[in-house]
């Protein structure tokens, strides 16, 4: 048992981290959330020549390794600084779903121009009516003389607005919500019919809806085999559930660093909010909260890369449980702060929002409790 | 004991009922509903209709407009004003100020400040807190120094709520000389808005709304006669509305309209391939709440039971407000998670009045996310959730 990072990956995590202490501060980043992109194209760039873009991937496919534990060293790093630019959209997500399904020339034209930062990709799972469902699958797919007819509407698609392609997911066969009968296809962003509503979210990031009316693609577009996309989609998802959950484990670090920090300076009835025990002892659970959360990402992130069937339930342990401390971590560091907390001037406000959406996506905690007490 | 309405108030509640019904504007009640803000000149609209049915100001005492409402009849109204989407009337004018005017005022500001807060001619807004004075209020450092027949008032208020559709704000500032105790240094004071030398910034909150503001005071003169009361002596006075203002923020009546919608909402939220109301653990959550809530409702009644037989709201105003926006908050974050992924987007523009364009995601989930990030500010205002637990330590368990 080895719980230390390796070279590599301990030199990964400081190129990060200089990064977002040189470049990435709260007001740079508030400028790339309000730009028109809503990320800067400037440091996609330096992170493909920094190869952080092939972090996920196998080194057969020119990747950095693909392990979790180096997606979740990332993603730690990234959390910390509240990165807004589109690494889960494309890198994680439309990333995880190439390197498992693409076929040779799929990677050639996708995945390579993916990890040079020259493409942009996006993942269009969800559905209105889908919520965590990933085999609620209603946009629908009609195979007919090597093309594919594709009508619906996915919801709240990560870097929907930016991508130039698209892998949806679409019901070719069977009835909603069964597992067998869905495929992933990949689809030109400005293929006519189809239309978006792009949107920031509230914790910054860029989505859009996406309505696909009569779209047309040929049936080589298939990632993987027509119909069996089921498990490809929820591999893709558990992934970008590990991410996040590092990710969380980065910004609540952060979180819990400010409030201590802030405690120590704020004074009220002439003496520092710290000196308060009640404010103590909530603070030391905070920290506890983040030392549970980070063991069993480390946990998950390990089981993950163990290839042995194990991973969704590790996985759901591990959304669930930290799902929870980012609960805890977000709105204490709120009520300590006191009203400041509550503006949108300081960092702590942001990371909370973004400890706030991450219970939300790729599975609730509610949702991965259950998920977990029924493997 | 006896938890049944008599005929009387059976009587009173259709009453209320009914001129809910023809009075409440359409577009008002809709925007409460969906946990929006009214605009100003809406919520200034609605008060006048209360005025003008004679329950604007169902707190006063009757000789100056107040409504003689028992505790069950003001029950009746939370109740039913709240099923139908009413505004809360804005506390600053007729619970905050108000009240303190027509116990602490003279005759000459009764007659001078009661007409337009009743009527809502008039929009106060609350000049309490400063930068370096949040929960510790009393070392407030906003200074008036006699000069004349004037205070000159210097220094800077925050977190002031709507100060930007203010036209006047009542203030604690410091009279007294720096050797004085913080208790027995401080004035409270009534300053027009427009007076020159003061300027209002505004404050974005996590919802992205310049819903508090900075207020800054520079060399601004106020006549000694809108001092309430004595010089000095106006910590009691901020005390006693203090108590006023915890009373009303369990918000009961709110949080159980906002459980309501909120369940009808679920029975129509899929949940691959369901509905979330059939969902075990979303049921579970809304049961502990929902019974959090209940509990609540009979702690607020006892206590504005023993108020109504003479006893002044005391401590206990505490637990009601503590209890009262833990009880909101966990509304704020179900309507979160039952978004789901639409709780993602923040379209601020869907949310406007005018706004006729496509709508992303369902009803309710549209302002789910800010709300929830806004309405953190519940249990950090009006007395800090923490100050609220020292009270009671203090004033109810002798600790
Ligand atoms: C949205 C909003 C609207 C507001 N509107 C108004 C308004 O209209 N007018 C107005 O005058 N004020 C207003 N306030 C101010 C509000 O009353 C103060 O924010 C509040 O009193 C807390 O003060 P603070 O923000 O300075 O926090 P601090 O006092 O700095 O407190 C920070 C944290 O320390 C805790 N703490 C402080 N002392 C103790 C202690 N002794 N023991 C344990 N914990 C402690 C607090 O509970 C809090 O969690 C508003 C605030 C907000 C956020």
């Amino acid at each position: 048992m080895d719980f230390s990072y390796s070279e590599e990956q301990q030199m990964l995590r400081d190129s990060i981290g200089k990064f977002i202490s040189q470049d990435y501060d709260f007001d740079s980043r508030r400028a790339i959330v309000d730009s028109d992109t809503g990320y800067s194209m400037e440091h996609w760039k330096t992170f493909a020549e920094l190869g952080w873009l092939t972090v996920p991937f196998k080194e057969t496919d020119g990747g950095f390794g693909g392990s979790a534990v180096d997606l979740m060293v990332v993603m730690e790093e990234f959390g910390k600084g509240l990165l807004v630019e589109p690494f889960l959209a494309n890198t994680v997500l439309a990333g995880t779903g190439l390197s498992e399904a693409a076929n040779e020339q799929q990677k050639q034209t996708l995945l390579q121009p993916l990890m040079e930062g020259n493409l942009q990709l996006a993942f269009a799972f969800a559905e209105p009516q889908s919520r965590y469902q990933l085999a609620d699958v209603q946009c629908s797919g009609q195979i007919e003389d090597n093309q594919i007819v594709i009508n619906g509407h996915k919801a709240v698609v990560l870097n929907g607005e930016a991508a130039d392609k698209l892998l949806v997911s679409v019901r070719t066969s069977g009835q909603t919500t069964e597992r067998h009968g869905i495929s992933l296809i990949v689809v030109d962003a400005d293929s006519a019919g189809i239309s978006h509503r792009a949107y920031t979210n509230v914790d910054g990031h860029r989505a859009a809806d996406i309505w696909f009316d009569q779209v047309t693609v040929p049936v080589s577009n298939l990632l993987g085999e027509a119909d069996k996309a089921i498990e490809i989609i929820e591999m893709v998802i558990d992934r970008a559930a590990l991410a996040v959950c590092a990710e969380a484990v980065g910004a609540m670090q952060i979180s819990l660093e400010r409030t201590v920090e802030y405690t120590k300076i704020r004074k009220q009835f002439g003496v520092t909010l710290a000196s308060f025990q009640a404010l103590q002892h909530r603070m030391a659970r905070m920290f506890m909260e983040v030392e549970q959360a980070r063991s069993i990402l480390l946990m998950a992130a390990m089981e993950m890369d163990r290839l042995d069937g194990r991973a969704p339930r590790a996985l759901s342990a591990a959304k669930s449980r930290i799902g929870k401390a980012a609960r805890k971590v977000g709105q204490e560091s709120i009520q300590i702060h006191g009203g400041v907390g509550v503006t949108d001037e300081l960092d702590v406000g942001h990371y909370f929002k973004r400890l706030t959406t991450i219970q939300y996506q790729f599975g609730s905690t509610d949702f991965h409790t259950a998920r977990f007490a029924g493997s | 004991m006896n938890i049944d309405f008599s005929e009387q108030e059976l009587a009173f509640q259709a009453e209320v009922r009914a001129f809910l019904q023809a009075e409440l504007p359409a577009q008002t009640s809709e925007k409460v509903k969906q946990g929006l803000r009214p605009s100003k000149e809406q919520t200034v609209a609605w008060q006048k209709i209360l005025h003008k049915k004679g329950w604007m100001a169902p707190n006063w005492p009757v000789e100056y407009g107040g409504t003689g409402w028992n505790s069950t009849q003001r029950f009746i109204w939370e109740t039913e004003r709240t099923a139908f989407g009413a505004p809360e009337v804005v506390a600053f004018g007729v619970k905050m100020v108000a009240p303190v005017i027509y116990t602490y005022g003279n005759e000459e500001q009764k007659q001078r400040f009661l007409p337009d807060i009743i009527q809502s001619n008039v929009w106060w807004c609350q000049g309490y807190s400063e930068p370096n004075a949040g929960s510790d209020l009393a070392s407030l450092r906003t200074a008036a120094v006699q000069d004349g027949d004037d205070y000159v008032v210097n220094g800077t208020k925050t977190w002031t709520t709507l100060g930007q559709y203010a036209d006047w704000i009542f203030c604690l500032v410091r009279t007294g000389g720096p050797d004085m105790k913080n208790q027995e240094a401080i004035s409270f004071l009534l300053i027009d808005m427009k007076t020159p030398g003061i300027t209002v910034s505004p404050i974005y909150l996590l919802d992205g709304t310049p819903e508090v503001n900075e207020v800054h005071f520079d060399n601004v003169r106020v006549p000694v006669t809108n001092r309430i009361g004595e010089e000095n002596k106006g910590w009691t006075y901020a005390k006693y509305l203090l108590t006023h203002e915890r009373t009303g923020t369990a918000r009961v009546a709110g949080s159980k309209q906002r459980l309501t919608a909120l369940k009808a909402k679920a029975a129509n939220t899929g949940d691959g391939g369901q509905v979330l109301s059939e969902n075990p653990a979303w049921q579970q959550k809304v049961a502990e709440v929902e019974i959090e809530l209940l509990a609540l409702e009979y702690t607020e009644l006892r206590t504005l039971a023993a108020v109504s037989t003479g006893k002044a709201p005391g401590p206990e105003s505490s637990m009601l407000k503590l209890i009262g926006t833990e009880v909101q908050q966990a509304i704020d974050e179900l309507n979160v998670e039952m978004a789901g992924y639409y709780g993602l987007p923040f379209v601020p523009e869907q949310l406007d009045d005018d706004y006729d364009g496509l709508m992303i995601g369902p009803e309710l989930a549209a302002n789910s996310a800010p709300a929830y990030f806004n309405n953190r500010k519940a249990t950090i205002y009006g007395g800090s959730n923490e100050i609220q637990t020292n009270i009671i330590c203090k004033a109810i368990l002798g600790l």
